[in-house]
């Protein structure tokens, strides 16, 4: 038996790309970061192992708060990839709209629960899309890819954290966005407590203010 | 009815910032003219009271060229578009003071435009594209747009400065000037050419947005420290930058699994920009396809071919609602044409 073999290319994403293998017997996930062709050498080697080294930090990490990722198995900085435990599931991108409104509202709840458990312990995903959440056939919700993610206790960086999540469901899932992110922050809410939670929710305000061009920053 | 409207010329007249421009297109999307006059500032970035005051004084002159570069008379027009957002106030309402001025005096419909829609739709026009992930990197805008559902949705933006300004910025710093016919774009892109040397510098994405002020900032020390070489500076910067909204670009275009990528805005002009997106759509087997500069930059040919969209589709601006708006995001607005 081959100590490793790939098995098939789950997906190509824009950053890296995701392999099944087989890996002394077991079926496992590499995730490859290539080189980016258009960036400058140095540029992009500093790039991918930068984020070839955090992210299995940052889902370690993320593990021990009580947030599921996928086990690590071996992180290989030269070749740029992180061996880990394949997860059997849907990703929400996908499953969310098939759900009932019940079932959205309790699995953005969940959603809710888990970035909150992040966010509690100084832990920034910094990519939460429905892309990189996945539930398993076991009903346990996971989330995936950290390469943007770090560690980071200010409001600021909890805010724009969520207020990218926010932007995500409006752009990916525009008809229940509204709906969906009320059901994350009551989730969230449930974890920080209100007092915090009314405190990112401004936070949240002022971020999109700043952006540009937004109504709501016009001058009082 | 239908004819009739397949038969008028539309005027278009673009003022968000410092080119005051008027634009004359067909219904086929025959570009007839595509006059513009830039305000160049003395010194420093552009001043919204004096651009506004440029934009006063040439109006007529450049609705003149424009007329006669077409060939009509201002009596064969049928449409008056105008820019009505975003952009600096002053200089939005100049333009739109014109374009109210003109409706009510020939007696044809008025209608407002998009800034951000309007380069999007003449970039599609010019480069025959249908359904791209659009980049639109100027002095004011850094946008990653597509279409789904109804509007083109913002993938990504920056969180702070454009990517044009901050190269504007910076290229102030350094001593460079504004001359006519070449913007300080293209005189750091010029002197980047020279540069070999990759000096770190601070790169960050967030999610599917960019931020620029921190680059800048660390771009703008690292000049004043003296201690590396202006080309090689002009050379990270815009490796940094670029490579930024490059990343961006690709992940919407993996995420909407569009064909096509548009390049527009004035940075659109930048070599290297265009080459580090080819490689990418040559990546992933998509088309690249940038709009030619001069529809690429701030035009009026832009805004009379978005109003022609909009008014065949049934919509035009009542006076009463010709407010400009200075904050008005490309995904507050309904795209009918597209379905």
């Amino acid at each position: 038996m081959d100590e490793l073999v790939i098995l098939n290319q789950l997906q190509k994403g824009a950053e890296a790309t995701i392999n099944l293998a087989s890996w002394y017997g077991k079926t496992i996930v590499i995730k490859s970061r290539h080189t980016k062709k258009y960036r400058h050498p140095q540029l992009d080697q500093r790039i991918r192992k930068f984020r070839t080294i955090h992210e299995p930090q940052l889902m370690y990490d993320a593990k021990k708060v009580g947030v599921p990722t996928p086990t690590i198995f071996l992180v290989d900085t030269k070749n740029m990839l992180i061996f880990m435990e394949f997860i059997q599931g849907k990703q929400v991108k996908h499953l969310i709209e098939t759900l009932s409104k019940t079932e959205r509202s309790t699995l953005c709840f969940k959603i809710g629960v888990l970035v909150a458990k992040l966010h509690s312990q100084g832990l920034i995903h910094g990519d939460l899309t429905t892309s990189n959440m996945i539930l398993d056939f076991s009903g346990k919700l996971f989330f995936i890819d950290f390469g943007l993610g770090g560690k980071q206790n200010e409001l600021e960086a909890k805010g724009v954290d969520l207020h990218l999540m926010k932007r995500g469901f409006q752009s990916a899932h525009n008809q229940f966005s509204k709906n969906s992110f009320q059901d994350i922050i009551s989730g969230y809410s449930k974890v920080m407590g209100e007092t915090f939670t009314t405190n990112i929710l401004k936070k949240i305000l002022e971020i999109e203010q700043r952006g540009r061009y937004v109504e709501e920053r016009k001058l009082k | 009815m239908i004819n009739s409207i397949n038969e008028i010329y539309s005027l278009g007249i673009e003022s968000t910032a410092d080119d005051f421009g008027v634009g004359i297109s067909t219904c086929s999307g025959e570009i007839l003219a595509n006059v513009s006059h830039g305000y160049i500032p003395e010194e420093g970035g552009i001043h919204p009271r004096e651009a506004a005051r440029h934009h006063a004084l040439v109006a007529s002159e450049v609705l003149e060229t424009a007329l006669v570069k077409a060939g009509l008379k201002s009596s064969d027009l049928g449409l008056i578009a105008f820019s009505q957002g975003p952009g600096l106030g002053p200089c939005l309402r100049t333009g739109a003071t014109v374009a109210r001025t003109l409706a009510a005096y020939l007696n044809i419909p008025l209608v407002g435009v998009n800034h951000s829609i309007a380069h999007v739709e003449i970039g599609k026009l010019k480069t025959n594209v249908k359904d791209p992930v659009t980049l639109y990197v100027s002095g004011g805008n850094t946008i990653i747009s597509a279409y789904n559902s109804g509007r083109y949705r913002i993938f990504g933006e920056t969180l702070d400065i454009a990517l044009g300004n901050c190269l504007d910025v910076f290229s102030r710093e350094a001593g460079l000037k504004h001359k006519k016919g070449i913007p300080l774009g293209a005189a750091l892109e010029k002197l980047a050419l020279d540069g070999n040397t990759l000096v770190l510098m601070p790169y960050v994405v967030k999610g599917m947005d960019v931020s620029f002020s921190g680059l800048l900032t660390s771009a703008v020390s690292l000049l004043r420290k003296k201690k590396y070489a202006l080309p090689d500076l002009c050379y990270s910067l815009q490796e940094t930058a670029f490579a930024m909204v490059c990343e961006v670009t690709e992940r919407a275009l993996a995420h909407t699994e569009k064909k096509e990528i548009l390049l527009t805005g004035g940075v659109a002009a930048n070599k290297r920009l265009q080459v580090m997106l080819s490689l990418i759509a040559e990546d992933h087997g998509v088309s690249f396809n940038k709009v030619p500069l001069e529809f690429a930059t701030d035009n009026g040919a832009m805004i009379a071919w978005a109003g022609l969209l909009a008014f065949r589709n049934g919509i035009v601006t009542p006076f009463d609602e010709s407010m400009v708006k200075l904050r008005w995001r490309l995904d507050r607005v309904d795209i009918p044409w597209m379905n």
